[in-house]
């Protein structure tokens, strides 16, 4: 098990991970590939690609969203048509301004078809990095959609393996879902700490120790995870009058920061999100026993997050998982945050929105895109919901 | 061999369309096919909504099961000048503004009453199929859908070829669903038992019709061109792609297709257009990307116009790629419709995408391309700019970018679009002057 060696304050460990969200040159990651020949980065895009298995290759998975409200965007813009959302195009921008010449490669996971067509626009412009598009299925019957993802898996697992110049053993595989095991109980700690302490968590701190596991090798991550939860549990913080809210739609391009800030300036505070959902998008510890594929795979078909990318093939099951997040958190109200053009988040919304209508849950929505930069119309719109919720809750 | 028949309605007014004996053929069997599904109450026949790309018609057929497109009906929307308002009256349910048109037209024609273009009321489906091919948006628009209908909904996911190739992967993950789910649901729905003869029948029925159209698309080829590719290419494809691939209907009328195609070819003729036949043939272009559909006629007359003929495009590529090679293989039923699905164009990844329009610019002698780009649908124009850079650089030809919508009329500026056109000609033309002076 993974220990700190110097416990530190919230404060500390806090700065630590917004420099590591603000360093758009990923020098941490740069460092880490440079302490030791022959090691190798693998990014990748939201949402969801197996890191146990870039792990085990000895590689660093790194977490790719966009560039966010501090990259100049000069380039990328030159590559998109205005009606297409932000992330792809700062994500170009990192790419042509030599922000990722580090990164050996790049995986595309299925999410939509902007970044899958970015996996194809990576090849032509990157021909020199290994590019691929990692395809999983929308069918979640073991002998059908289990069969393709573990053979998708095991491609992974085999170019990894040429890659590093040696295949990736079962026991490596094994070892790493133990590591990742480890990290996810970690996320879900501090998930239901913050649901159950908002105050003593705040959403923009969350935010950055989630964000921080995209850039950092998983042990150290695990350990910031620790030392956080710890340093928070220990530190008393004022508790607001803020309503309870879960935010969602974030899975793909990220919001500024500010916006995280704002919602809870404004009177929310934010107990459940679907932000980088890649981090908890396995919802319980993965078998580490037996085949390590066949165990990601029936994590991945049974015990995975739902979101606007998956099929659900239960009509009656549609949006029920934000029911329950809102049941799990003792949330108040829902927050529809969707990136401007995002098709998943915006498609979705309606039918999400009608089940809450009928849970009697309260919603508000709006759009954002990552360099957004007034805030003023999402705090006034986010307060008077929460004053909204507050009044409800008195009548 | 039968004779072209220039076919212009007597008495009718000035401004109505010409249209070749091949275009009111295809307009009296999507007629007829409305009519069936009107009326599919009355006969008994069930209804199956699928989507174009990937669709499996053999299959449905072989489960006596009508085949309704959503996309064709909002292009029949679109064309008829309604979606706007259907467009319109999805955003006020509480849809974005920033979402594809096509769902949003099919949402607010629902809500309006569902009408069919024969101004009679569409059938409720009793099944979604949902081909996820080339496109994420589908997912979404069949949940909606389901969420509406509450029927039995089949998602037959097809994988993206984003490393562009087909794996066995693939193929067997397809298959094994094709056999598991989607025909055994097939099956319940209809009461009707699967029989794969009848569906080998279909297939030998489709490749007979794919073959025709092979050769009237690639009589493009030829000086002047004889059709359009892209504005008459639409026709062209409509009965393979929707309710007819299969069927003996699809082969007459690709057979009459050709065969009026060759003669116009033989007599060198170039394509016919709304106003009669096209004068001097200026420009060949290659076009990328859906058309518009709400000024479809007023788009097109500013190629005609300027003597500009598309001869090849990759929007009549959505519901089937068939100039490379394939046919549907009756003798492996199941896997061909795996690998029908795969290949479809908006399933391929970019670099094949580019591959595709390069190889079309050569073959065909094309002095550009054009893309129009969607405004609705990041499947087709996500990394566009980038496929014109790349296609561009491969062929020395010059490019050009227009930006509209499908079906939603408030995306279509004419007077931009007919300036970077016209701008985009006389590049070709500098583009000559250059080539013939450096000769
Ligand atoms: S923000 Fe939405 S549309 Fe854009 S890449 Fe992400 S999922 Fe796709
Ligand atoms: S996004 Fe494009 S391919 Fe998909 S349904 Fe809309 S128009 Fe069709």
């Amino acid at each position: 098990m993974a220990t700190s060696l110097n416990p530190s304050s919230t404060a500390d460990i806090v700065a630590r991970a917004n420099a590591l969200f603000e360093d758009l040159s990923f020098t941490t990651a740069r460092k880490w590939k440079a302490d030791k020949p022959g090691r190798k980065v693998i990014g990748y895009m939201p949402i969801y690609v197996p890191r146990e298995i870039i792990h085990a290759a000895d590689m660093l998975p790194l977490g790719i969203v966009g560039g966010g409200d501090q990259l100049e965007v000069i380039h990328g813009d030159a590559y998109y048509q205005s009606y297409i959302c932000r992330i792809p195009r700062s994500t170009v921008e990192l790419g042509v301004t030599g922000r990722l010449d580090f990164v050996d490669g790049m995986l595309f996971p299925s999410i939509c078809d902007v970044i899958r067509n970015l996996s194809g626009m990576w090849k032509l412009m990157f021909p020199h990095v290994y590019s691929h598009y990692f395809d999983v299925p929308q069918n979640y019957r073991d002998d059908i959609g289990g069969n393709f993802y573990i053979n998708e898996m095991a491609e992974l697992r085999h170019d990894l393996g040429e890659l590093r110049g040696k295949p990736i053993t079962d026991d490596e595989l094994r070892h790493s879902i133990a590591v990742y095991n480890e990290n996810r109980a970690l996320v879900r700690d501090l998930y239901s700490f913050r649901a159950e302490r908002p105050w003593q968590a705040p959403a923009a701190e969350v935010y950055l120790m989630i964000r921080a596991g995209l850039v950092l090798p998983v042990e150290e991550h695990t350990v910031m995870l620790r030392d956080y939860l710890a340093a928070a549990r220990a530190e008393e913080r004022p508790m607001r009058d803020n309503c309870r809210i879960v935010l969602t739609g974030m899975f793909c391009e990220q919001p500024p920061l500010n916006l995280i800030k704002s919602l809870e300036l404004s009177g929310c505070y934010v107990v459940d999100d679907d932000l980088l959902l890649v981090t908890r998008w396995l919802l319980g510890d993965v078998e580490t026993k037996g085949d390590p594929l066949l165990n990601l795979s029936l994590a991945f078909l049974h015990h995975s997050e739902s979101t606007a990318a998956k099929y659900e093939p239960n009509q009656k099951e549609k949006g029920q998982h934000l029911v329950r997040a809102v049941k799990r958190t003792a949330a108040e109200g829902v927050i529809f945050a969707a990136p401007s053009f995002c098709d998943p988040a915006l498609l979705e919304r309606p039918m999400l929105q009608h089940v809450l209508k009928e849970a009697g849950i309260p919603y508000i929505a709006f759009k954002y895109a990552e360099n957004s930069g007034q805030m003023q119309p999402i705090r006034e719109q986010a307060g008077t919901f929460a004053d909204s919720i507050k009044l409800w809750s008195g009548a | 061999m039968t004779a072209t028949k220039i076919v212009t309605s007597r008495g009718a007014p000035a401004k109505e369309a010409v249209k070749d004996a091949s275009m009111v053929k295809q307009k009296e069997m999507m007629a007829a096919h409305y009519d069936r599904l009107t009326s599919a109450h009355e006969t008994g026949h069930k209804v199956a909504a699928t989507f174009v790309p990937g669709n499996l018609n053999e299959l449905i057929m072989c489960f006596d099961l009508l085949n309704n497109l959503p996309e064709v009906n909002a292009i029949q929307n679109g064309l008829r000048r309604v979606s706007g308002s259907y467009v319109l009256e999805a955003e006020k349910l509480g849809h974005s503004e920033d979402v594809c048109t096509y769902v949003k037209s099919d949402i607010g024609m629902m809500a309006k009453g569902n009408l069919a273009p024969n101004g009679k009321k569409f059938p409720d489906p009793n099944v979604l199929l949902l081909s996820y091919t080339g496109c994420f948006t589908f997912m979404k628009w069949f949940e909606l859908l389901r969420e509406q209908y509450k029927c039995e909904t089949i998602m037959l996911h097809t994988p993206y070829m984003g490393d562009g190739k087909i794996t066995k992967n693939m193929i067997d993950y397809m298959v094994k669903q094709l056999k598991e789910e989607v025909i055994p649901t097939l099956e319940r729905v209809s009461g009707i038992k699967f029989d794969i003869d009848r569906l080998r029948e279909y297939l030998k029925k489709s490749s007979k019709a794919e073959d025709d159209l092979v050769r009237v698309l690639q009589c493009a080829k030829s000086k002047p061109s004889p059709i359009d590719a892209y504005f008459g290419g639409i026709y062209y494809i409509g009965p393979i792609f929707g309710a007819f691939r299969g069927t003996q209907d699809a082969i007459d009328y690709y057979r009459f297709l050709r065969e009026e195609v060759e003669d116009r070819m033989a007599k060198g003729l170039g394509p016919v257009t709304p106003d009669g036949d096209m004068g001097k043939e200026k420009y060949r272009l290659v076009v990328e990307g859906p058309p518009n559909y709400t000024s479809f006629r007023q788009f097109w007359k500013m190629f005609y116009d300027e003597g500009a003929v598309v001869v090849a495009s990759s929007y009549t590529k959505v519901g089937g790629v068939y100039d490379f090679g394939f046919r549907h293989d009756p003798d492996k039923p199941l896997e061909t419709l795996a690998e029908y699905c795969l290949g479809v164009y908006t399933n391929r990844s970019l670099p094949m995408r580019i591959d595709m329009l390069v190889n079309y610019i050569n073959e065909y002698e094309a002095d550009g391309l054009l893309i129009n780009s969607i405004k609705s649908c990041n499947s087709f124009s996500a990394g566009q700019l980038l496929m014109m850079r790349e296609v561009e650089k491969r062929t020395g030809k010059p490019a050009a970018f227009v930006e509209s919508d499908l079906v939603d009329p408030r995306y279509f500026s004419a007077a931009n679009i007919k300036n970077r056109l016209e701008s985009y000609f006389q590049m070709i033309d500098q583009k000559r002057v250059g080539a013939s002076a450096a000769a």
